[in-house]
């Protein structure tokens, strides 16, 4: 394969809708203009686990303005096995905050107002909500389902003896905690049921997804389901599964049949059902020569699932990929207790994982006494370490130089506390991050080539603020070899061919090779049927994502190394990070404006993550207390310093047409790592549990 | 209960009902059709749904309705006057100062009374940080343009998830300095 040629690819263009959406005029899900709207709004349960005993709407339904009040005794039975989205088909309670019922009324206030008056009864069961309490086989299992992409468990050699022999041995525990993703579009969807079916605006990253599970719980043909998504107003993962507030609103549609019903959830209703990031708590075990040559590595994680569906944040599954090892061991145990669902959250697995092993790499350098950037270029493998196939490009080693140069890495004395500046402690740390390169399985696009040289490219691929709609419509121009003006991108709609989600940071690399594909067939037909003119009434193609055939044969990953300048304040610990500076090796860029602002958006969740944020469980009853954006702190502006985004040149012909490996998370991965290893660098105190808050430092 | 109030919304006058728990922030998305200011939390604490209220910022689901009957509010799309983008708008395309959007109509409303505030000589709890020792209290106009610690202290109360934050401050320092 070779890469195709950028003529519109790598310019650094304004987004398209950019105009829309500083005027607020873009329509996120909400928005959308429908004819009555009814509102609804959810009570939620308020027990973690056990059984109602009693729902009483009678105060409720007697509100004026009350059109339905939903509970399990009168919402349809739902066509899915999938238990978080198994809502209100029984007396049972499975986490704190589950829907229980729902109040449909005229306005918004009217409806929230009736909730509130939705009186609902318990018998409550002991519950088991505590990650740190889980032990033993009983609770703790292998997870079943991990992306099939990457082992579960890996072993290579002989760990146990290659650490026992070990000149050098560290054996740490590293926790990071349960994080809420927060996107400032709170999820949202309006539901319109009619005879024909039902129309769906959602606040989604997989709109194709949320047709087919509607379809499915609804016993409905996915024709019958359309999903509409022009603007999504963030997502970060949660809302690539489907979640129980999709579900609620199609049954208050239908309850309503031809009423719209609008359904945005909370702020503090995201906290229970939208998904979140599983606290880990981790154990690495490294082995090393006294020059820090690694000779075993094992890297042990214990995450938290609900008991309705499984999902693994898989903080070991980077590990194998990173360093050149000749003894390797990763394993992962998941607890299911009586909460909600954790789910993908900004690189799922790399961004907690390699907190826990950049941090280790650290205190391997500080032991063996190497500089962290020279440490991690002694264990650059030569091939994949775990199964000796190459890498596609790895760019690591190539990060690692010109990070270090860029941020002006040297001279730097390693000592801890060594460095003042009027009452701070100054100090620097670097970090190395990875995230797969992927494509995903389930586009289609159609491309329709018109008399008058214009192309129509449609596809229900999603722009959930990462560019889509501007570096799709770049890569489109060179597939077809037009000027961008010449393509329409239709886009954010299941009306257009079924697209794959946007995720994995691979959005662009699924719907970009399908394009390619699609550009390829209209070129043949038009040369092998129509003499290299496109006929009057124009022509019309549409393709699968074609398969990679270098899948199984090469590695595909991005690489980066992240850098951070950290002050702690001498007397209250007060942290503050003036400096960020990533490099990346991510193949092609498209567009290195957009590209830019979503490495240095990863880089500053990174920093939330190191600093800000923890979702706080009440183990009393299974909730998570600062569940609203005053008490779950994200970076603000006045957290966040200087964030400098760069990138290599690299050229990988093995990962897709246009050569691109993915942008959306490696700007998160070892972010936290960098910045933990500099608060050492500057303090001395090495914090191994996320967030780094000022009362860890203070002697 | 329902009450009928009037509304200038981005030059327009409006008379409608609302109910007496109606924020001005679902009177304008919900009653008149206005979704320029978003929800984002509805409890004052991510700044989505910023507006000028009666010529400063304010955020509108803090805001009752009926307690601003008479009001003249602008959002982020009456900034726009007659199609034209206001240069705070233009510098955030320019600079890429959001992803999603949805913070952003509420950062440039902010951003605009935001730089106003503080050429009127407003402080900030940056502006106090005098090495001399002085309280501040007399400033003068706050240069923006030099001081970029000044626009982060005060656009602190607009949440960016996406974290556009550091393409924002380059965005403010322009149209501050011109
Ligand atoms: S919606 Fe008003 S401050 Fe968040
Ligand atoms: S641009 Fe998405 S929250 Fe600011």
């Amino acid at each position: 394969m070779s890469t195709i040629a950028a003529r519109v690819m790598g310019q650094a263009l304004d987004r398209v809708e950019g105009a829309d959406k500083v005027r607020g005029l873009a329509p996120y899900a909400f928005e959308h203009p429908v004819p009555e709207p009814a509102y609804l709004s959810a009570v939620r349960s308020t027990v973690a686990a056990g059984q109602i005993t009693g729902i009483d709407c009678s105060r409720a339904s007697a509100q004026s303005g009350v059109l339905a009040v939903l509970t399990y005794l009168n919402a349809p039975r739902v066509g899915t096995d999938d238990g978080e989205l198994r809502i209100l088909q029984s007396d049972q309670v499975a986490f704190r905050g589950q829907f229980v019922a729902a109040v449909i009324a005229e306005t918004s206030e009217i409806a929230r107002h009736a909730a509130g008056l939705v009186r609902v009864d318990y018998r409550p069961r002991p519950h088991d909500v505590e990650l740190a309490d889980a032990h033993g086989p009983d609770q703790l299992r292998v997870p079943q389902q991990i992306w099939p992409l990457f082992p579960i468990e890996t072993d290579k050699g002989d760990v146990d003896a290659g650490l026992a022999s070990a000149a050098i041995q560290l054996d740490e525990t590293y926790r990071t905690p349960w994080y809420h993703h927060n996107p400032l579009e709170p999820h949202t969807t309006i539901a319109c049921w009619t005879t024909e079916g039902v129309t769906l605006y959602v606040s989604t990253q997989y709109p194709a997804g949320v047709q087919h599970t509607v379809a499915e719980a609804f016993r409905l043909e996915p024709a019958q389901v359309r999903v509409r998504s022009p603007h999504v107003g963030g997502g970060f993962g949660a809302k690539l599964p489907r979640h129980s507030d999709v579900i609620l609103a199609v049954m208050a549609a239908q309850l309503v049949a031809g009423r719209p019903v609008r359904f945005a959830l909370t702020r503090h209703q995201m906290f229970s059902q939208t998904g979140y990031r599983s606290p880990t708590i981790q154990r690495v075990r490294l082995g090393a020569d006294t020059d820090g040559r690694l000779v075993a590595v094992a890297h042990e994680s214990v995450e938290q699932t609900s008991r309705l569906r499984e999902f693994a944040e898989h903080a070991t599954r980077a590990t194998p990929t990173m360093y050149a090892t000749p003894h390797l061991r990763t394993r992962q145990r998941l607890a299911a207790l009586d909460l909600p669902s954790p789910t993908i959250m900004r690189a799922p697995g790399e961004s907690t994982g390699l907190f826990a092993l950049e941090s280790a790499l650290d205190e391997l350098a500080i032991a063996c006494g190497v500089d962290p950037v020279e440490l991690r270029v002694r264990n650059e493998p030569a091939e994949h370490p775990l199964d000796g196939l190459p890498f596609s490009s790895r760019g690591l080693v190539g990060c690692l130089r010109e990070g270090a140069r860029r941020f002006g890495w040297q001279p730097r004395d390693a000592t801890p506390r060594a460095r003042r500046d009027n009452g701070w402690l100054v100090g620097t740390g670097m970090a190395a991050s990875t995230y797969p390169a992927m494509q995903l399985p389930g586009t289609k696009v159609t491309i329709r080539a018109t008399p008058d040289g214009r192309h129509i490219v449609s596809l229900a691929a999603v722009d959930i603020g990462t560019g889509t709609r501007t570096a799709l419509a770049q890569v489109a121009a060179d597939a077809l070899r037009v000027d961008l003006d010449r393509v329409e991108l239709r886009l954010g709609d299941t009306a257009y061919p079924p697209a794959a989600q946007e995720g994995g940071s691979a959005g662009i690399s699924s719907w970009g090779a399908t394009i390619c594909a699609g550009a390829d067939e209209l070129r043949r037909r038009l040369s092998t049927e129509y003499g290299d003119t496109v006929p009057a009434d124009g022509l019309e193609v549409t393709v699968d994502m074609p398969e990679n055939q270098y899948l199984g044969r090469y590695v595909m990953h991005s690489f980066g190394a992240q850098f951070a300048e950290v002050r702690v304040h001498e007397e209250t610990g007060e942290i503050r990070v003036p400096r960020q500076l990533g490099v990346y090796a991510v193949g092609r860029v498209v567009n290195p404006k957009t590209a830019r602002s979503q490495l240095i958006g990863g880089m500053t969740m990174g920093l939330s993550m190191a600093l800000h944020e923890a979702s706080v469980l009440d183990p009393r009853y299974g909730h998570v207390v600062n569940h609203d954006l005053a008490s779950y702190h994200i970076s603000s502006n006045a957290d966040v310093g200087a964030v400098e985004a760069y990138w290599i040149e690299e050229d990988d012909p093995y990962v897709n047409p246009m050569g691109t490996k993915g942008i959306g998370e490696i700007g998160i991965v070892g972010a936290a790592a960098a910045i933990a290893n500099a608060v050492h660098h500057a303090t001395g105190v090495r914090v191994r549990e996320l967030p780094i808050t000022c009362d860890k430092l203070l002697p | 209960m329902d009450t009928e109030i009037a509304l200038r919304v981005d030059g327009a006058d409006h008379r409608l009902t609302v109910d007496t728990r109606t924020t001005l922030l679902d009177a304008l998305r919900e009653r008149l059709g206005n979704t320029s200011p978003k929800k984002g939390c509805d409890h004052g604490q991510c700044g989505a749904c910023t507006i000028l209220l009666d010529g400063r910022r304010a955020n509108s689901c803090l805001a009752l309705a009926v307690a601003h009957d008479g009001a003249d509010i602008v959002t982020a799309a009456g900034l726009a006057a007659d199609g034209q983008l206001h240069p705070m708008q233009r510098s955030f395309i320019e600079h890429d100062a959001f992803q999603c959007g949805y913070c952003t109509p509420g950062q440039i409303v902010s951003a605009v009374a935001m730089v106003e505030e503080a050429a009127t000589g407003w402080p900030s709890a940056v502006t106090y940080r005098h090495p001399d020792g002085t309280d501040g209290t007399d400033t003068g106009p706050v240069d923006l343009a030099a001081n970029p610690d000044e626009i982060r202290e005060r656009m602190s109360g607009n949440l960016c998830r996406c974290a556009a934050y550091a393409n924002m401050i380059p965005a403010i320092q322009e149209v501050a300095r011109s």
